[in-house]
């Protein structure tokens, strides 16, 4: 008699389980303010990332178009895959010294690691992180940057 | 307690009359059958494109996303979309495999759900055969779909389709038995097969709530056992088993697949009108004897949509069941229909003709 | 394949099926080779080596910094712990302390990555297992902690947050805040994974009493983490050789007896609400203080041999870091508790069916990139 009971009482306990689970899905069935998805290419305007973001190597040049870099190639040694590249001229400034400017700061997107060692070693803060998030593109060329704009200067009181 | 229910046994009447007034007998009968024919081919078709997008929508709000909704206003078009891809892809000839039986099974899966749709009534009198032993006649039918099933498996020449077609052939025919038992139990409450007439003694009441008891037992074994026997749900190891063999239509591509995708939302379609035609009645209204206001008022729906909307009901329930339990392995499966499921089913049955006996029911 | 026939087919009437690199169930690129006798499993052989990238080799090219991202890439799921460990073994060997706060975020973190890394492990058993909605309800609630580290350190599953001598940068200003709703909302939802999953009688069906593995095989074998703990052998680093803040912290370490699927499953789900317990104990408590110490600009370590084991989502990890002084080390060795996990998986499945198999490896949870490195 025991067996007896012991099958209809598995029986009756997997029913309830099973039941149980089907309450689950079927309130999220049944409340349609449940759904999650965000419509992607249509949400732009409202879609911001943090702050922090790591989208990609930037540098942020200011309304007069000047920038912090002096061309030192700190980030260069620091780059863990070789994803800049520093290419630096030698000018005389108003004191008559010989001085290294940045010429080009060049920057593979397609073999950066995101580390993030870049930004934080740089001396003069001259790198941040941007969140463009949207880096698709149909020529590999284009993934390869030079992030000091043209006809960008130093800005004064940077060594 | 007048009913104002369109009788469409007089419609079906004058089509017959004005045709066999222009022409003769024979001619006649042919110009019916071609109606018949076309008729419930627009209504499989349609109805299988609804269900395969009802079906996405349904698991999509159940995981908290939207679904189609892009092509089409609110994705209606995925489907149509679906089918002419599938009609773009390249038939893949197999290699010494049986060409006819190969080509043959995708066909008879699909007649044999035909077949078992000319039998249920759509709403009184829209029906196309009304058969005196109905039930027995549906589930004959519904065996014959095996055949197709076992037959992709041998003819594809492949170890895996092989195997899984013989799982899936040995799944069916162990539910069937439950299916059968089940329907028989309702079959002694309403003591007939034929299926007008079933519908008609659900008059008062649809025989879920006449038969208490047994009948719900009935029909939550008849559910279990019919989405068993559908391959579908979380009994679908044999074709969802893409992580070794992949089912008995592996080698099928294009439009035959097309055909067996189609075939499997068709049977859960039909099993699941079976259950609304048994256990809750059909194209018949809701009507509580005595209740005079009500009953107007539930007439006022036209029968056709009772019985869309029941069915769909159900077929919302086997959804239900698929995308929210894990799968059952081979040996679970039979273990649950041989060892649980059918001494319940004759348990149930024995019940049910007691109740039957003593005049316990509603 | 041929070799591979040979070497798993002892006798005939047997045949060799290859659950290959491309799969959906082996969480990555695993090739299995299971030779079967109708539905019994016989043998398993995995092939590993699809996603070998040589990080250990590379190791010895960069700096010290330069190690932490690599090691991201390595358990994905626990990218913050790898970061910590070698941040841990660079700091013993220079004799490095870093201070309290550093030691409280790096423990919050850390369990916030184990709490994420066992949803989705529940995602991905309930998708192996055919419940296809236990993807998508796993993978929602993991989106806040992904929030939660996108706002402090950047990145959503590559974070590289930590650096030797502390961290990267301070935290955001709402990283507290947003912690204490996560663990609210995460109190109510875990109640659904045991509606749906836990207490299902088809999932019991299938997952009690598969893959049973012994006390005795598992220290044997040297199965760590949560496969270990589900089989009696109590190996959690966090209690034996505490690290960062885990001493000021009071949990308990989950322990079954059993070693079958079910209770491995169930170690991970507990171990999910010891993680909350552990981050409601330090959250508000976070102390003022540097988030880095001053280090040189070129870390070199003294020659010798340091090693320093943490607990990752998945078992023990260790980094065995071997200087001769200069500003690379001379060898990193990584022992990674993926690699352990794996090799006994023949024994586990030998005798049961090939859907058990499925459930087996998905229970012991791993990650190729960890074993192939």
């Amino acid at each position: 008699m025991n067996s007896v009971t012991e099958y209809f009482k598995g029986i009756f306990n997997g029913l309830i389980s099973l039941l149980t689970g089907m309450t689950v899905t079927g309130k999220y069935f049944f409340k349609p303010g449940t759904t999650l998805t965000q419509q992607y290419p249509n949400n732009r305007a409202e879609l911001k990332m943090f702050d922090k973001f790591k989208g990609e190597v930037i540098m942020p040049h200011n309304e007069n178009n000047e920038h912090h870099c002096t061309g030192c190639g700190i980030c260069e040694i620091n780059c863990p895959n070789g994803s800049i590249e520093i290419i630096s001229a030698s000018i005389t400034n108003e004191e008559g010294k010989k001085q290294r400017i940045i010429d080009k700061h060049i920057y593979h997107l397609g073999m950066c690691t995101f580390c993030g060692l870049c930004v934080k070693t740089c001396p003069s803060q001259a790198l941040a992180f941007g969140q463009e998030f949207e880096h698709a593109v149909f020529d590999r060329k284009k993934l390869t940057k030079v992030l000091n704009q043209p006809g960008s200067k130093l800005m004064k009181g940077v060594e | 307690m007048e009913f104002s229910i369109y009788d469409f046994s007089s419609f079906t009447a004058w089509i017959d009359s004005s045709l066999r007034a222009s022409m003769s007998p024979g001619w006649a009968t042919a110009v019916e059958w071609i109606i018949i024919g076309v008729a419930i081919l627009l209504f499989y078709a349609v109805v299988g494109l609804f269900l395969v997008y009802a079906e996405r929508k349904v698991c999509a709000l159940m995981q908290n996303r939207l679904g189609p909704n892009r092509v089409g206003p609110g994705g209606i078009f995925q489907t149509i979309a679906d089918l002419i891809k599938l009609l773009f892809v390249e038939l893949v000839p197999i290699k010494n495999a049986d060409k006819i039986l190969f080509n043959l099974a995708p066909y008879i899966v699909i007649i044999a759900s035909f077949m078992a749709i000319g039998a249920i009534p759509f709403a009184k009198g829209l029906h196309a055969i009304d058969l005196d032993i109905g039930i027995f006649y549906l589930m004959a039918i519904s065996s014959m779909g095996v055949i197709g099933v076992l037959l992709a498996g041998w003819a594809s020449n492949n170890k895996y389709s092989l195997i899984g077609a013989m799982r899936s052939g040995a799944q069916i025919v162990s539910y069937e038995l439950s299916v059968g038992l089940a329907l028989v139990t309702m079959v002694v409450l309403a003591g007939t097969m034929q299926l007008s007439e079933m519908i008609e003694a659900q008059r008062w009441g649809w025989f879920i709530f006449k038969g208490h008891v047994p009948a719900v037992t009935a029909f939550v074994i008849y559910i279990i056992a019919g989405t068993a026997e559908t391959n579908r749900g979380p009994f679908d190891l044999a074709e969802a088993e893409s992580e070794l063999t992949a089912g008995f239509h592996t080698e099928y591509s294009g439009i035959k697949f097309a055909f067996f995708f189609l075939a499997e939302y068709m049977n859960m379609f039909i099993i699941a009108s079976i259950a609304a035609t048994i256990f809750l009645g059909g194209w018949m209204p809701f009507h509580i004897y005595g209740l005079d206001g009500l009953n107007k008022v539930m007439d006022f729906i036209p029968p056709f949509f009772w019985y869309i909307g029941k069915t769909f009901g159900v077929v919302f329930l086997m959804m239900w069941l698929k995308w929210t339990f894990p799968r059952l392995r081979i040996d679970q499966l039979l273990n649950l229909e041989w060892k649980y499921l059918l001494p319940l089913n004759i348990f149930n049955l024995l019940l049910m003709a007691f109740l039957v006996l003593k005049g316990w029911h509603w | 394949m041929e070799e591979a026939v040979k070497s798993v087919v002892p006798e005939n009437e047997e045949y060799v099926i290859n659950m290959g690199p491309q799969h959906p169930s082996t969480h990555g690129v695993l090739r299995l080779v299971v030779s079967l006798k109708g539905e019994i499993v016989q043998n398993v052989q995995p092939h590993i080596g699809y996603i070998h990238r040589g990080i250990e080799k590379m190791c010895e090219s960069i700096t010290y910094p330069q190690i932490i991202h690599l090691t991201d890439r390595m358990d994905y799921l626990s990218a913050h712990i790898n970061n910590e460990a070698v941040c841990l073994t660079v700091e013993k060997a220079l004799g490095i302390e870093v201070s309290d706060r550093v030691k409280y975020i790096r423990t919050i973190l850390s369990e916030l990555t184990r709490i994420q890394s066992h949803q989705l492990f529940w995602a991905t058993f309930g998708m192996d297992l055919g419940a296809l909605t236990c993807f998508f309800y796993g993978l929602r609630d993991r989106e806040k902690i992904l929030d939660i580290f996108e706002e402090t350190c950047g990145g959503r599953m590559i974070v590289s947050y930590n650096a030797p001598g502390g961290l990267m940068n301070d935290i955001h200003p709402n990283f507290q805040k947003r912690t204490k709703e996560f663990i609210k909302y995460f109190r109510k939802t875990i109640h659904e994974y045991d509606k749906l999953l836990t207490g299902n009688v088809i999932f019991q069906e299938r997952t009690k009493g598969i893959g049973r593995v012994t006390r005795e095989d598992a220290i044997g074998w040297g199965m760590t983490g949560p496969v270990g703990r589900a089989s009696g052998f109590s190996c959690d680093v966090r209690k034996h050789n505490p690290y960062s803040a885990y001493d000021r912290v009071t949990f308990n370490e989950i322990l079954y007896d059993e070693g079958d699927t079910f209770h491995r499953y169930k170690v991970r789900m507990d171990e999910m609400l010891e993680s909350m317990n552990i981050i409601e104990q330090l959250i508000d408590n976070i102390p003022e203080g540097p988030w880095t110490e001053k280090m040189k600009p070129v870390i070199k370590l003294p020659e010798g041999e340091y090693f320093q084991s943490v607990e990752t989502a998945r078992g023990e990890l260790g980094v065995f870091i071997v200087s001769d002084g200069n500003k690379n080390p001379f060898r990193v060795k990584f022992r990674s508790p993926n690699f352990v996990n794996l090799a006994p998986l023949n024994i586990m499945s030998k005798g049961s069916k090939i859907a058990d198999l499925v459930a087996i490896s998905g229970s012991l949870d791993l990650i190729i990139p960890d074993i192939d490195r």
